[in-house]
């Protein structure tokens, strides 16, 4: 079969936060960069991010960036990177003034500076007060960002290829990724982009739980992407349930609502926070929060006939502050659970928010693997950044904030080490013509005919199974049986077929695609799951409630060949200050 | 009557970068797409080339939408 091909210096795959600012680095070097985008860009997952992005500028309350690392790693129960974590708290300052230069129209205080909310997790002075770390563009920072990046992409001439899908990565014998296959979903026509770097930034995989906080469109699919060439992901166990979805539905109540000074009661009317953390009480940190809102249901005293949610209490706060700093929040709860909260409070549950883990990589962004010369090798030419990835800076829980510096510090990083592959690869690698051959043939798979099972039906199957044996609260037996579930609901994927085999505009095809994806991300979730024997962060075992940092301070590597485990050690040294030791997490 | 690769290109945009406009936008072509005029129809898919803060300001009520695409708007509301 004779697909068309194009060249072009890198390629970005994926047009969130991460991508295009990576490809706007890129861009500015004069390289030649494509950015693939199944969705148009401006309508990627990165414009859900209500909150903000935590940089320690100390425009409000004292701060300090050693003070914004040490509520990281502490936030992440010590599994996180601390080179990376580093990394990332002193360069925050730097690259929220270049958002701004960008056109990323912050919310200031009276005195023109920018303004900085409260957000979960942070401290003044390593553990002390509440800290004040959060700069954000009204509800939406994460949308003005995405459009600020776009626009300077646009002007960069930052070549787009919208409503493509990728299918697969290209790799050679040698190990070297040359680019995607991809799937022009207007057409139904395919094309081959080479590419001499290529960066995977594709999002998280919520879509892998029924009720959550994320769009459609975060299926894994880069995630399933590396997994498919080889490449482990990493941590995938730590699954954040953010405490407040909208009960029933999952849609989000940001934390900036409790950082405004609302907070949460159980039937009883209790504010039940000040139980389970003193100090921070509804400010604690997600998997806090989450977990006490779970206890909260389990032991009865959830509201609601079916006492399966609790209440977020805005209504004692005066109504300006509602509709003024939390206009979102208000017309979401209006929407959706229909009740004002500037006079009611709103029934919230824990819901799938974010993925800790993904597609292992270092500070430069470079996709590291475990090799002849050690745990980290980075795969030649192949790059990833943002919610797809694990650097690791959440480590076992990510912290509010931090998601939005993530992308835009990595997708950075990423951007500029690219620039300096690209000077020491100066030519195309050949195409690997069997590497092709594998994509084909997966996707040949789907035009079968005949009777079968639905994607829907399986994709409802696998969410509910993922809710129930994959949530909040993890034992061994549960998280066996679901193991197997998942497993079986992978061996039926061959049974499943497409009734619409047209060309133009087949979704039914990418659905199917986004399936085999959703089902591979949702197998190195349950097995990591099933694996790890401590409660560190948002992975809380009954059965194992302690964490266990002489076994388990390490990271997890799920290989899909033979559903294989595999771990490496966490990077503890940071690169200029002293590490921070773990010590019990508590707020 | 439209036909089905130009209902799932409708489908595909309403694929958005949040589950508040995936469930508003998904659920409105679901439940009501099928029963609005061509012209309306039209109307719906013009709407969704506008990006998604738009589509919250005007299906939020917080900014008026053109003249030209208020009653859909109004109709999803």
């Amino acid at each position: 079969m004779n697909i068309a091909r194009r060249r072009f210096d890198c390629l970005v795959i994926g047009a969130g936060g991460g991508g295009l600012r990576a490809a706007l680095q890129l861009a500015q070097a004069e390289a030649h960069v494509a950015v693939v985008s199944k969705v148009f860009p401006t309508r990627s997952h990165t414009v859900a991010a209500q909150g903000g992005m935590n940089a320690a500028l100390g425009n409000v309350l004292p701060d300090n960036w050693l003070w914004h690392m040490y509520d990281t790693v502490k936030g992440g129960d010590y599994l996180g990177d601390q080179d990376a974590i580093e990394y990332m708290c002193q360069a925050a300052p730097r690259l929220v003034i270049e958002l701004e230069h960008y056109g990323v129209p912050f919310t200031r205080l009276p005195s023109g500076r920018i303004y900085q909310r409260k957000f979960g997790g942070q401290s003044q002075n390593f553990g002390g007060e509440q800290a004040a770390r959060t700069c954000a563009a009204a509800d939406r920072t994460g949308h003005a960002i995405l459009h600020a990046l776009y626009q300077q992409n646009i002007r960069a001439r930052t070549h787009f290829f919208d409503e493509y899908f990728a299918v697969d990565l290209l790799r050679d014998q040698d190990g070297y990724v040359l680019g995607a296959l991809v799937l022009e979903i207007e057409t139904g026509e395919l094309l081959i982009i080479e590419a001499r770097t290529t960066l995977i930034a594709t999002g998280g995989a919520g879509r892998i739980y029924r009720t959550g906080t994320n769009a459609l469109i975060n299926t894994g699919d880069g995630m399933a992407m590396a997994l498919r060439t080889g490449i482990p992901l990493e941590d995938m166990e730590f699954i954040q349930f953010h405490p407040t979805g909208i009960a029933g539905f999952g849609m989000l109540i940001t934390e900036g609502a409790r950082g405004e000074g609302g907070y949460l009661v159980n039937a009883d009317g209790e504010r039940f926070m000040e139980r389970y953390a003193p100090h921070a009480k509804d400010l604690a940190s997600r998997d806090v929060v989450s977990r006490a809102i779970a206890i909260e249901l389990r032991e009865g005293r959830g509201c609601g006939p079916r006492k399966d949610h609790v209440l977020l209490k805005l209504d004692h706060l005066p109504a300006d502050i509602i509709k003024n700093r939390l206009p979102g929040i208000r017309e979401t709860a209006m929407r959706f659970a229909h009740v004002d909260p500037v006079e009611k409070p709103i029934p919230v549950s824990p819901s799938l928010h974010y993925m800790m883990g993904g597609i292992p990589t270092n500070r430069f962004g470079q996709v590291v693997v475990p090799e002849h010369h050690g745990p980290e090798e980075p795969v030649p030419g192949l790059y990833a950044a943002g919610e797809c990835a694990c650097v690791s800076i959440h480590g076992a829980n990510r912290l509010g904030g931090n998601s939005l510096l993530d992308i835009v510090v990595f997708g950075r990083a990423a951007g500029e080490h690219m620039v300096q592959y690209l000077s020491e690869n100066p030519y195309h690698r050949p195409l690997d013509a069997e590497s092709v051959d594998r994509v084909m043939q997966r996707l040949a798979r789907w035009d079968r005919k005949g009777e079968g099972e639905s994607v829907d039906a399986l994709g409802d199957e696998l969410r509910r199974t993922m809710e129930e044996y994959c949530g909040v609260f993890r034992t061994q037996e549960v998280l066996d049986e679901g193991v197997h579930k998942i497993v079986a609901i992978g061996q039926r994927l061959s049974d499943v077929r497409l009734k619409d085999h047209s060309r133009v505009f087949n979704t039914a095809r990418i659905e199917a695609l986004e399936l085999e994806n959703l089902v591979d991300v949702a197998t190195a979730t349950v097995v990591s799951a099933a694996a790890r024997t401590e409660s560190r962060g948002a992975h809380s075992r009954e059965d194992y409630p302690q964490r266990d940092d002489l076994k388990w301070l390490r990271h997890s590597l799920f290989y899909r060949a033979g559903r294989r485990m595999d771990y490496k050690p966490v990077r503890m040294k940071p690169l200029t200050v002293d590490s921070f030791p773990p010590k019990q997490r508590v707020y | 009557m439209i036909s089905d690769s130009d209902f799932n290109r409708v489908r595909w945009r309403c694929r958005r970068g949040s589950l508040e406009l995936d469930m508003i936008l998904g659920g409105f072509l679901a439940s009501h797409f099928a029963g609005l005029s061509e012209a309306e129809q039209g109307d719906f898919e013009r709407l969704l080339v506008h990006p998604d803060h738009l589509l919250s300001e005007w299906l939020w009520q917080k900014t008026p939408p053109p003249d030209d695409l208020r009653d859909i708007v109004g109709k999803i509301r």
